[in-house]
């Protein structure tokens, strides 16, 4: 996988504010309709889950389906009670998985 | 009266070709096992109408980035939040778009992603919540280009 996954979150947060969350994957997201030059059906190789997780419990998921646009963007949000540690993971069809990390800490 | 400008002409071009290759445009028939899907996650329960907004464009020139943004009303908290959001796309040749979980620690039940369409169709938006109660919604989206095959 080339690109590194981008991922947009403030540096630090109040206690109990939500904060937004943007993230954007480098990924062709092939949908398995689509056919080659030969007439041949291109396999299908899309991200089929993306997951958040922070300090460990669970934030936000989401299953994909090939609907899904080439280079998928994701846009939720999280409630910051604590500091701590973001973990973002893309789960290729064949079994890859992209993973990425963001710290965010408490306004002082 | 103000003569038409090459802007206008193309523009007025363009609308002609649509609606001459797209007859049957207007009424987005399901083509798809959409029921299917709608059944698996609601177990045959009928959604209520109310608490979601779906927000989509009326008409996406580019069937293959489709900009959704789906909001839920909901405090979120331990004892009353948004479980999961099954979005549905009648028209595509498989009916999935995505399945969105949400946790209390998410905040609130908003997200936006990018999706695909192949045609003009229905977007459906199903929202389960943590009490067992289900919400529905859905909007028409005009599509010039598909977005799949090719």
């Amino acid at each position: 996988m080339a690109d590194k996954p981008r991922i947009k979150l403030p540096k630090e947060a109040a206690k109990g504010e939500v904060v937004q969350i943007k993230t954007l994957v480098s990924h062709i997201m092939e949908s398995g309709q689509r056919k080659d030059a030969q007439g041949k059906t291109i396999p299908r190789k899309i991200i089929n889950k993306f997951a958040c997780e922070f300090n460990g419990k669970p934030v936000f998921s989401c299953a994909l389906e090939p609907a899904i646009s080439a280079n998928p963007y994701i846009q939720f949000d999280a409630r910051i009670d604590e500091a701590g540690t973001f973990k973002f993971s893309w789960t290729d069809d064949d079994g890859t998985v992209i993973t990425a990390e963001e710290k965010i800490a408490l306004k002082a | 009266m103000k003569a038409i400008n090459r802007r206008q002409a193309f523009a007025l071009g363009g609308g002609f070709v649509v609606l001459t290759l797209m007859p049957m445009a207007a009424d987005a028939e399901v083509t798809n096992d959409a029921a299917k899907w709608i059944e698996k996650f609601t177990g045959g329960k009928q959604p209520a109408k109310g608490k979601i907004s779906l927000d989509l464009p009326e008409i996406a020139e580019n069937g293959n980035t489709v900009p959704l943004s789906i909001n839920i009303e909901s405090s979120m908290t331990a004892d009353s939040y948004v479980k999961e959001v099954m979005i549905i796309a009648d028209g595509n040749p498989n009916a999935g778009v995505a399945t969105l979980s949400f946790t209390p620690l998410s905040g609130k039940a908003e997200a936006s992603i990018r999706i695909r369409l192949a045609t003009t169709q229905n977007v459906v938006a199903i929202a389960k919540m943590s009490d067992g109660s289900l919400f529905a919604e859905q909007k028409i989206v005009k599509v010039t280009i598909g977005g799949c095959g090719g």
